[in-house]
């Protein structure tokens, strides 16, 4: 009896010492690495870095690691999945993330710095990092990392609206900005969606610059009210509008009917207003 | 007295000069402003057809039929020729251009043999398909110092009649940012998509069907505003005021405004007047840091569509700008996606909220299909994929062809390279309908020079 309470407070102890132990070892891998989100497609920040550095240290992601979870990455974290038994769903969840941090190395401090100072690098297992960045920084390609728009986590990348580059969207927030930077949001949203809309249109040139700078389209752009710093607003209402957003119910013109000089512009149909402009067929 | 009418006669003379010179100065103004307008056009429009033509040129690779390969190259053949003439529109022959004229004579030349030829009877060999490769890699080189230059004009202010009149006037020590940039710039970079717009978003023809398929009955103003209230889940304290829609709009709408008398925060949001449905919504606020993931934005979103029941929603793809999740949903039926009705919403990364909803396409174009049995295998059509394609993926989906006419077809997704396209391939004949190369992120350019 004495023997077996004794045994039993053995198991109990080593027990007890398992438990304790195994959860600090836990933690002290997982010290630096994922935070507790699900990482989806189109994510960006500090957890997609760290997912394609792991990823490349796997072999399984051959692209620039730039911090944006495109379709590069997508593809790598599925086949990853797939060779190491999950399910397939291009998700990292806490299950891929546990076999992604067991599987591989992640060196935080290589990656940021490389990123920080705008190398082009790779952090492929097996090789000695320091064979996979620039001997030392050549200091051509300085990045002070979230140099444009206020990007969060030093990626190095942005997500653009498919079929506009960075330029298109910041030309477009100009013409906004210089047209019109006083009205109210949604105003400046139906500001960006004619534009686009007269770029759909078979009556306007067929790109954005040419309805832009279509001769005596726009007054901004004639007194040359367009070379004024676009602010945040404007490339905000701008984005929205290309990816569909469009408050002026399909109109081609707008007007402001107290400075307006032209007579014709009060023929046209109108749809609504919204702030100082009156919005038309 | 003599003194007198001289006094007035030389004032009247100064006046009139100063009047004359004013008047000089504002037309030569505006002149410039003018001048510097079509350069600038023809410099911006120049970048954005060279990132076409890369895409476009993308496609072609990943391309089988040759149904689909001549149209695409007479494509090329036509920004080819667009891009050219704006290369002639800028003010300078000393930048340089060469090497893009070069390009853009090659690739011209090269599409328009291949596109008149009959590519059934005579395909494109093997050289062809590597030559184009090698165009294909040259307009991504292009591009990116293109993009570079441009955002170098965009971001300093640079105009092109400065470059000019330094030149005019001989003066070396002018800022020649234009022309340094031009000589200095020279990056590699990954390539962006094409004008197309993708298949969820839908084109102005088809737009203008107006709701035909919207159940219910007419509402009045006072049911717009409970509904918008119902939408934009705002508190019962809230502000509204509504306006109906002007005449020259084609459907009945209610323009709702909701403004809480704490914060200084309002939406808005236009309602059909059939049903009550919401056509976008729009909160305006700022959103500081990131608290949540995206995929909990996603799942507020989706939440929301529930609890409005909108159903039988699929999440077509998901991106983060800055602070924003942005969601794109396309209504599914017997496991088929129905691109056509598509759904955008927009959610706050730091608390979820829905911030941006815009229904107009989904709508429009949302009822109840029959949807026709697949003719070919999945195999069969498979076969018709350009074997140098790795498919990842496949489904059934009705896309709008091009000439605007719902099709059923197998949607295979693969890689090329390290590009990822989307393949169309029509279910009932085989045709391959659409060739799509998808989004790649943008690389954040520095403040060179």
């Amino acid at each position: 009896m004495m023997k077996q309470l004794l045994m039993f407070t053995k198991v109990m102890l080593i027990l007890l010492l398992i438990a304790t132990t195994i959860p600090m070892a836990e933690l002290d891998k997982s010290a630096n690495a994922f935070s507790n989100q699900v990482i989806r497609q189109g994510a960006i920040g500090d957890d997609v870095i760290e997912l394609q550095a792991r990823l490349q240290y796997l072999g399984f992601y051959n692209g620039k690691i730039d911090g944006v979870f495109g379709w590069g990455t997508y593809w790598a974290l599925r086949n990853f999945q797939y060779e190491f038994g999950l399910d397939i769903d291009g998700l990292a969840g806490s299950g891929t993330k546990e076999k992604l941090v067991s599987a591989s190395n992640y060196d935080k401090q290589y990656v940021k710095n490389q990123i920080n100072q705008g190398n082009s690098f790779t952090h492929y297992g097996g090789t000695d990092l320091s064979q996979q960045a620039p001997a030392n920084n050549s200091g051509s390609n300085q990045n002070d990392g979230n140099a444009s728009s206020g990007n969060s986590g030093g990626t190095t990348s942005a997500n653009v609206p498919s079929g506009f580059s960075e330029n298109d969207i910041q030309m477009m927030a100009n013409a906004v900005y210089g047209e019109a930077r006083g009205e109210p949001y949604i105003g400046q949203v139906a500001v960006a969606a004619v534009i686009l809309n007269r770029v759909e249109s078979a009556s306007f040139p067929d790109t954005v610059y040419g309805v832009i700078f279509e001769p005596r389209a726009f007054t901004a752009v004639a007194d040359g009210q367009i070379w004024l710093t676009p602010n945040e607003t404007a490339r905000e209402a701008v984005i929205d509008a290309i990816n569909g957003w469009d408050p002026s119910g399909d109109a081609l013109y707008y007007f402001n009917p107290d400075t307006a000089t032209s007579p014709w512009i009060w023929t046209r149909p109108q749809i609504k207003k919204i702030g100082q402009h009156i919005f038309c067929k | 007295m003599l003194k007198g009418i001289l006094i007035t006669v030389l004032s009247v003379g100064v006046i009139g000069t100063a009047v004359w010179g004013y008047q000089e100065h504002r037309e030569k103004n505006a002149i410039l402003i003018n001048a510097e307008n079509n350069y600038q056009r023809a410099f911006h429009e120049l970048t954005y057809e060279i990132d076409v033509l890369h895409d476009k040129i993308g496609s072609t690779l990943a391309m089988n039929s040759r149904s689909s390969l001549s149209p695409a190259l007479a494509d090329v053949w036509r920004i080819t020729s667009q891009a050219h003439s704006d290369v002639g529109q800028l003010p300078l022959s000393l930048l340089p251009f060469n090497k893009t004229e070069e390009f853009l004579a090659q690739i011209g030349e090269f599409s328009y043999k291949a596109a008149i030829r009959d590519l059934d009877k005579d395909p494109l060999t093997d050289e062809e398909y590597q030559s184009l490769q090698g165009l294909y890699k040259q307009a991504a080189d292009i591009q990116s110092e293109l993009r570079n230059v441009q955002h170098m004009v965009v971001k300093n202010d640079l105009r092109w009649m400065d470059v000019e009149t330094a030149l005019a006037t001989n003066n070396e020590a002018a800022d020649n940012t234009i022309i340094d940039g031009f000589q200095t710039v020279e990056k590699t970079v990954e390539g962006y998509d094409e004008t197309d717009l993708g298949p969820a978003f839908v084109s102005m023809q088809k737009k203008d069907e107006n709701y035909q398929y919207l159940e219910g009955k007419e509402i009045s103003k006072k049911e717009a505003v409970s509904e918008a209230k119902k939408y934009a889940q705002s508190p019962d304290d809230v502000k509204a005021t509504v306006a109906e829609n002007g005449e020259g709009s084609d459907y009945g709408f209610f323009s709702v405004s909701l403004r809480s008398p704490k914060e200084s925060i309002e939406t808005n949001l236009d309602i059909t007047k059939k049903g009550g449905y919401p056509i976008w919504l729009i909160t305006a606020r700022g959103v500081k840091q990131q608290k949540i993931s995206l995929e909990d934005a996603h799942q507020s979103a989706v939440k929301f569509l529930r609890d409005n029941e909108f159903e039988d929603l699929d999440l077509f793809e998901s991106v983060q700008y800055d602070q924003m999740g942005v969601f794109t949903f396309v209504s599914k039926q017997d496991d088929v996606r129905i691109y056509p009705d598509s759904i955008k919403m927009k959610v706050a990364l730091d608390n979820g909220q829905i911030l941006g909803f815009s229904a107009e396409d989904y709508l429009k174009s949302h009822h109840k299909r029959d949807i026709p049995q697949a003719v070919l295998a999945k195999e069969e059509a498979r076969e018709k994929i350009n074997s140098q394609l790795k498919i990842m993926d496949d489904r059934l989906a009705i896309i709008l062809n091009d000439s605007n006419e719902e099709v059923l077809c197998y949607e295979f997704t693969g890689t090329l390279g390290e590009d990822t396209y989307r393949i169309y391939i029509n279910s009932e004949n085989g045709r391959e309908e659409k060739v799509e190369k998808l989004q790649n992120a943008e690389p954040i350019y520095e403040d060179v020079v």
